[in-house]
């Protein structure tokens, strides 16, 4: 299992973490999550919006995303290809079992003061010496100019004051089945915010309540919040999104209005960061699952 | 559609200026269009537009469009426009905005007063208030009127707008 540290290149997590009132969504959408045999492949679209699944801001880069198969091994992305408002790419389901596709990653990110002057590590300031050029919905510093930055906790001067650090764990997935499903991809790792499915992700009727245990560092946790929105918003009237919390089992019931695509959003913070400087430990996990009709 | 033409009213638009402190012309009607304070994590202020639609059909006549006029660059204020999308069928996609009169900055929620055109010929009409929020809802608020009014009618939405009245 690969645990990315990559200081964070999308837009989502950056604008996620420098200003919570940005609600961009990192979405990844399979053409289907259930395949009879091991000869198909399931093709997915991946990009950063608001509204789901309708790219209109931002493509996700494929490379940051992993397939995990159901044997434990890593499996191969195929066909990756980067459009101006989603990414594609495909993926043989050559093994039975149920697969996870996503993104996972962790940084530490924050501010710190050196002679006045804010700088950030991680994001996308302008790095030290650098002219400004801070991309779209970039953090700012004051009046708008982009802060500069610092790659690594290591790279904070040793007069930096008002350190401000917050570590950020995130993972965002699709779980595709080949023929019955299997449990290992979600296996816990015991590090971060997690799922421990009680209805398999790949097994979800609308008439039935999907039910998840949400963990952190392994055991379940109380009242996280999560956000649960159906695809298709675009035509309706409303979002129609639920917002939900688990209960002191960590699990949690969600309802299927329809059957469809739905965006699952979790968050949860504590203060127990890995990194010792950090005061703060975020933590999201999001996944994309599908809702059949009965 | 002839929206591209000046209007002789300019909308009033700050909300401190309500109905009663400032005089209305004795021909033209006002619109008051209220946008509810929701209660969410991420707000945004709506798009909202408001237009006439003659009741036996005909071009629509756009009254106010309040969007992200300054928005520029890489995604314009504009690029959202389309999401009001019965104004956009209406006849909201040949204008060319910002249009004088007609198009201002998006609101905070409150009640707003809007003039209406004083050339309206007699007539049944409906007057549409429709609002977009970006990461929020889509709403349609309809108001038949005479014209000219001499009776106010007002109607209300449920979710992104509250009470529409022309008077």
């Amino acid at each position: 299992m690969r645990y990315s540290s990559i200081l964070i290149a999308s837009a989502a997590v950056a604008a996620a973490l420098a200003s919570p009132a940005s609600a961009h969504r990192a979405w990844l959408l399979p053409s289907t999550t259930t395949l009879a045999g091991t000869s198909e492949f399931v093709t997915v679209d991946a990009a950063i919006s608001n509204d789901l699944f309708y790219p209109d801001h931002f493509p996700m880069n494929p490379e940051q995303v992993t397939v995990w198969t159901p044997d434990g091994s890593v499996g191969k992305l195929e066909n990756p290809a980067t459009g101006r408002y989603r990414s594609t790419f495909d993926v043989k389901i050559d093994k039975p079992g149920t697969w996870k596709i996503g993104t996972q990653r962790s940084g530490i990110m924050g501010s710190f003061k050196v002679d006045g002057e804010t700088w950030r590590l991680g994001g996308r300031g302008r790095p030290m010496g650098a002219p400004g050029a801070g991309g779209p919905g970039g953090p700012g510093g004051p009046g708008g100019a982009p802060a500069r930055s610092v790659a690594t906790v290591a790279d904070i001067p040793a007069n930096a004051t008002d350190v401000k650090l917050v570590e950020a764990i995130s993972g965002n997935y699709i779980y595709v089945t080949a023929d019955a499903p299997t449990k290992t991809v979600f296996a816990p790792t015991g590090k971060g915010l997690e799922i421990d499915p009680i209805t398999h992700p790949d097994e979800l009727v609308s008439n039935e309540e999907g039910q998840f245990r949400f963990l952190i560092d392994g055991k379940p946790a109380a009242g996280v919040k999560v956000t649960v929105v159906p695809g298709s918003k675009k035509y309706r009237e409303a979002e129609e999104a639920q917002e939900l919390t688990t209960g002191s089992d960590g699990v949690l019931h969600i309802k299927w209005p329809v059957a469809g695509m739905y965006w699952i959003n979790a968050s949860a913070s504590d203060n127990k960061p890995s990194e010792k400087r950090a005061t703060e430990r975020r933590m999201t996990y999001t996944a994309t699952v599908e809702v059949v009709a009965p | 559609m002839t929206t591209s033409k000046a209007l002789p009213a300019l909308p009033l638009l700050a909300p401190l200026m309500a109905a009663g402190t400032i005089a209305t012309p004795a021909a033209a009607a006002t619109v008051s269009v209220t946008i509810p304070r929701i209660n969410v994590a991420e707000y945004h202020r709506p798009y909202v537009v408001g237009w006439l639609e003659p009741a036996a059909g005909g071009p629509a006549r756009t009254v106010f469009v309040w969007y992200d006029v300054k928005k520029a660059g890489r995604e314009p204020g504009t690029k959202w426009l389309a999401d009001l999308r019965s104004w956009w069928r209406k006849g909201g996609r040949s204008m060319n905005l910002p249009a004088d009169g007609l198009s201002g900055a998006t609101r905070a929620p409150g009640t707003y007063q809007v003039a209406l055109p004083a050339n309206l010929p007699a007539g049944q009409y409906v007057f549409k208030v429709e609002a977009a929020r970006e990461t929020g809802g889509r709403e349609l608020v309809s108001v038949p009127i005479t014209v000219p009014v001499k009776k106010s009618a007002s109607a209300a939405g449920t979710s992104e707008l509250g009470a529409v009245t022309i008077r």
